[in-house]
């Protein structure tokens, strides 16, 4: 089994071209872990005995997920000659209508969301084409394809080039894709210092954020002297939001391996860790199979690909700590401590993991390094700004119409993100803010909508790039409970090594939570600002330096409401707890009675089909009825 | 589960498959360990500081450091509320106190029954989702506070068992 030569690599693609397009119809189902959560594997069964049932002639395969997460459950129809039909939103309930039009050769129309006529092999670069001459089926042809979709339309997928495309769990399908031709590619036409001039060339910068030259981070490590180099791969994707790296490992972990041994030539490196968050278990499973078929076609463990080559794979697992993600601290987690970070000098490429030459990126960067190896650095820094080169994924989620996973060319702005790629705001409301970078970034205001979206600018807004969450805010978020979460979440997260970040957020923490429960006093909004210089500049790691920008931020485009918070003892957007009072408008109650099934309190009550009376004193203000009223009867002020 | 069910012939077990042999680590080792009791039993710390000859206080920091650890005993059924940004935004906390009144859980984290044990976790990785709770290995989208009962109720013992 083990792949030595380009004929040997070549006939696992063509088995995998045979698993990808095969003879008889293939039914996709999208089986990442949020797919999973709307219901994918009910679906996945009912298609299977559906398919035996009605006897149709069709294999059905699992994928990884595409970003279309709005429209979950996913499945995905591909006869032979036929375009690719996307159907969004199936349910158990729904598949046998989907086998028998399939069994008919037709579509269920109503339920067709996408169509893709042929997909891009974006390493050979070669477009396949789905089409036979004479399949032109009319009904077909009415959906809409996927670059005629918003949400598609500005995407260039690189990273996600084959997410819901193969299955993940098919190193064949990924060789069929133009797997591992880059690493054939670069042991056997590259020396190690061609492959980091092709990578610098490229301009690829760290996507796990803050945003270092890759290829830079790649010589320091390869001109350091030590008897054994460290890879590492960062999968302990921390920022709440940000869930790009689960998708990719999920969907498509060989592009992770691919670019990881790529970066072992490089660097001379002979060992490697993949270090995991350990609540991503489907992610885990999928490195897991993937490592080992890796092993299996020698792509992985001595002499690979016939080069003399050794290079091993780990993986290890995180165990939730937030602070894992900052490099040093990570390297203690692998080495089995409690993960402290540690000062810099000396750097992970001198000096990392178990004191030897290291070199760390995260999940996406990885991802990027076979199709750059492929296509070469010319041509990917051909997409992107003057010093943001690429793409970019983003999560695109919060108060926003499509929950989605997109990956866009840096330098698109957030006006197209957000109202082209998004669909706008949710449920008709107006567009506040957009959170980027997570704990460590910051709030962009709707004034700057039309803010390209590179490296530089987000950081000249007060934010950072990060991991690429971007949560939408509408007008009943409130910026200040924003701030005050955060800063609950880095208390519960500062390691607690040094004394700037333990205390420096604990004490943010508290003047934010006085603010938000009506006990805010002038002057605390400089108080905030001069704590933030001091934790901003005195923290040992990027945890603490980075900490006080949410509510920097915040205070920059959002100082009245803090000054609401604090002067009038008024949450304007109807959020913080202590700040607003329900009650019911007695015009608009019908007396329906289920605010008053779902209150704890007992707080409501009235007869049946007369409205109804809150008692304020009872209240907890859990909600509760305001989420439940089907007539705005009750009222939050 | 108390401690009187840990066996010694678990850590064996545990630290003999180990696919890493004597690189073996102590956080994956306590991961096992962690999945099998559903927190760690403190005779079971001791008997794995002697096997890896780690010391014990390195075994207790690391236990204390990391969220996923718990030194006491856990209910049967972990019920995990994300309280990532989006589920933030979308009322995750709610979400947490409407599960905490069901479960008359005043204080503390895990039911008298030990059937339920109550994690905030911040991010899942479901973002788009929110709000989410996963329990066990089963994850709930879009949930609100009406559904919870409901949700809970799968988990407790059926009637007339």
């Amino acid at each position: 089994m083990r792949i030595l030569t380009l004929r040997d690599l070549e006939m696992a693609g063509a088995r995998g071209t045979a698993a990808l397009y095969p003879s008889q119809t293939k039914i996709m189902v999208g089986m990442a872990t949020c797919g999973l959560a709307s219901g994918a594997q009910e679906v996945y069964d009912a298609l299977l005995n559906e398919v035996s049932r009605q006897g149709v002639d069709a294999v059905i395969r699992q994928v990884g997920c595409i970003g279309w997460c709005c429209k979950e459950p996913l499945v995905d129809v591909l006869s032979p000659g036929k375009p690719r039909i996307t159907y969004g939103e199936i349910t158990a309930k729904r598949v046998p209508k989907i086998v028998e039009a399939l069994a008919q050769g037709e579509i269920v129309k109503e339920w067709a969301i996408g169509r893709l006529d042929g997909d891009e092999n974006l390493i050979e670069g070669t477009k396949r084409s789905y089409l036979a001459d004479d399949a032109q089926v009319q009904v077909m042809n009415q959906v809409p394809l996927y670059k005629e979709i918003d949400l598609f339309k500005d995407q260039v997928r690189i990273v996600m080039r084959n997410c819901g495309i193969i299955d993940p769990r098919s190193i064949d399908e990924y060789i069929a894709r133009g797997g591992y031709l880059a690493l054939y590619k670069a042991l056997n036409e590259m020396s190690p210092e061609e492959v980091i001039e092709e990578i610098t060339r490229s301009g690829l910068r760290g996507r796990g954020g803050a945003g270092f030259p890759t290829g830079l981070k790649w010589k320091f490590t390869r001109q350091s002297k030590g008897d054994t180099k460290y890879i590492i791969c960062n999968a302990d994707e921390g920022d709440p939001g940000a869930y790009m790296d689960r998708s990719v490992l999920e969907g498509d972990p060989h592009t992770v391996i691919e670019g990881m041994i790529i970066g072992a030539y490089a660097i001379g490196a002979s060992e490697g860790y993949i270090y995991v968050r350990a609540e991503y278990p489907l992610a885990i499973e999928m490195l897991t199979i993937a490592i080992q078929q890796a092993e299996e076609y020698g792509l992985l463990g001595q002499n690979i690909l016939g080069s003399g080559m050794d290079f091993q794979i780990k993986l290890s697992m995180g165990a939730g700590a937030f602070v894992c993600g900052e490099e040093t601290a990570l390297m203690a987690s692998i080495e089995g401590r409690a993960g402290e970070p540690r000062p810099r000098p000396p750097f992970p490429a001198q000096s990392g993991l178990w004191g030897q030459p290291t070199n760390i990126n995260n999940v996406e960067t990885w991802a990027n390094v076979p199709v750059i190896v492929a296509r070469g650095g010319d041509w990917y820094a051909r997409i992107g700004t003057e010093t943001s080169k690429g793409t970019k994924v983003f999560s695109l989620v919060g108060k926003i119409t499509n929950n989605s996973l997109i990956e866009v060319p840096m330098g698109i702005t957030l006006r197209q993100i957000i109202y082209g790629a998004g669909g706008g705001i949710a449920d008709g409301r107006e567009f506040k803010a957009v959170q980027t970078g997570g704990p460590s970034g910051g709030c962009i205001p709707a004034e700057l909508i039309d803010l390209p979206v590179d490296y530089e600018q987000l950081t000249q807004a007060g934010s950072i790039m990060g991991s690429g969450g971007m949560i939408v805010l509408d007008d009943r978020t409130c910026m200040v409970d924003l701030a005050k979460y955060f800063f609950t979440f880095l208390k519960g997260e500062s390691c607690g090594k040094c004394i700037p970040c333990r205390l420096g957020i604990n004490r943010m923490q508290k003047i934010l939570t006085d603010i938000t429960e009506g006990r805010g006093k002038e002057g605390d909004i400089e108080l905030l600002e001069q704590l933030a210089v001091t934790v901003k500049g005195a923290s040992l790691c990027g945890l603490g330096q980075t900490a006080p920008n949410p509510v920097l931020t915040t205070i920059r485009y959002f100082r009245d409401e803090f000054e609401a918070h604090i002067k009038e003892k008024r949450c304007p957007a109807g959020v913080c707890r202590e700040l607003i009072e329900y009650s019911i408008d007695a015009e608009k109650c019908t007396g329906c009675g289920r605010c008053v099934r779902v209150c704890p309190q007992e707080a409501i009550v009235g007869e049946k089909k007369k409205p109804h009376v809150l008692d304020p004193a009872l209240c907890i203000k859990c909600g509760a009825c305001y989420e439940v009223c089907k007539f705005g009867a009750v009222v939050l002020s | 589960m108390d401690a009187s069910d840990f066996s010694v012939s678990d850590i064996e077990d545990i630290l003999g498959h180990h696919p890493y042999g004597s690189d073996v680590s102590l956080i994956a080792v306590m991961e096992e360990l962690q999945a099998r009791y559903r927190y760690l039993p403190q005779d079971a710390l001791i008997l794995l500081s002697e096997r890896l000859g780690v010391p014990l206080s390195q075994v207790y920091s690391v236990a204390t450091f990391y969220n996923v650890f718990s030194l006491v005993p856990r209910g049967e059924h972990l019920i995990s509320v994300c309280l990532g940004t989006a589920c933030h935004v979308k009322g995750g906390d709610k979400i947490l106190d409407k599960i905490r009144r069901e479960l008359n859980l005043e204080s503390g984290d895990t039911t008298e029954d030990y059937r339920f044990t109550v994690e905030e976790v911040r991010c899942l990785g479901c973002c788009s989702l929110s709000p989410v709770v996963r329990i066990d290995n089963d994850t709930y989208a879009h949930l609100t506070q009406e559904r919870v009962p409901k949700v809970l109720k799968k988990y407790q013992p059926a009637t007339g068992e």
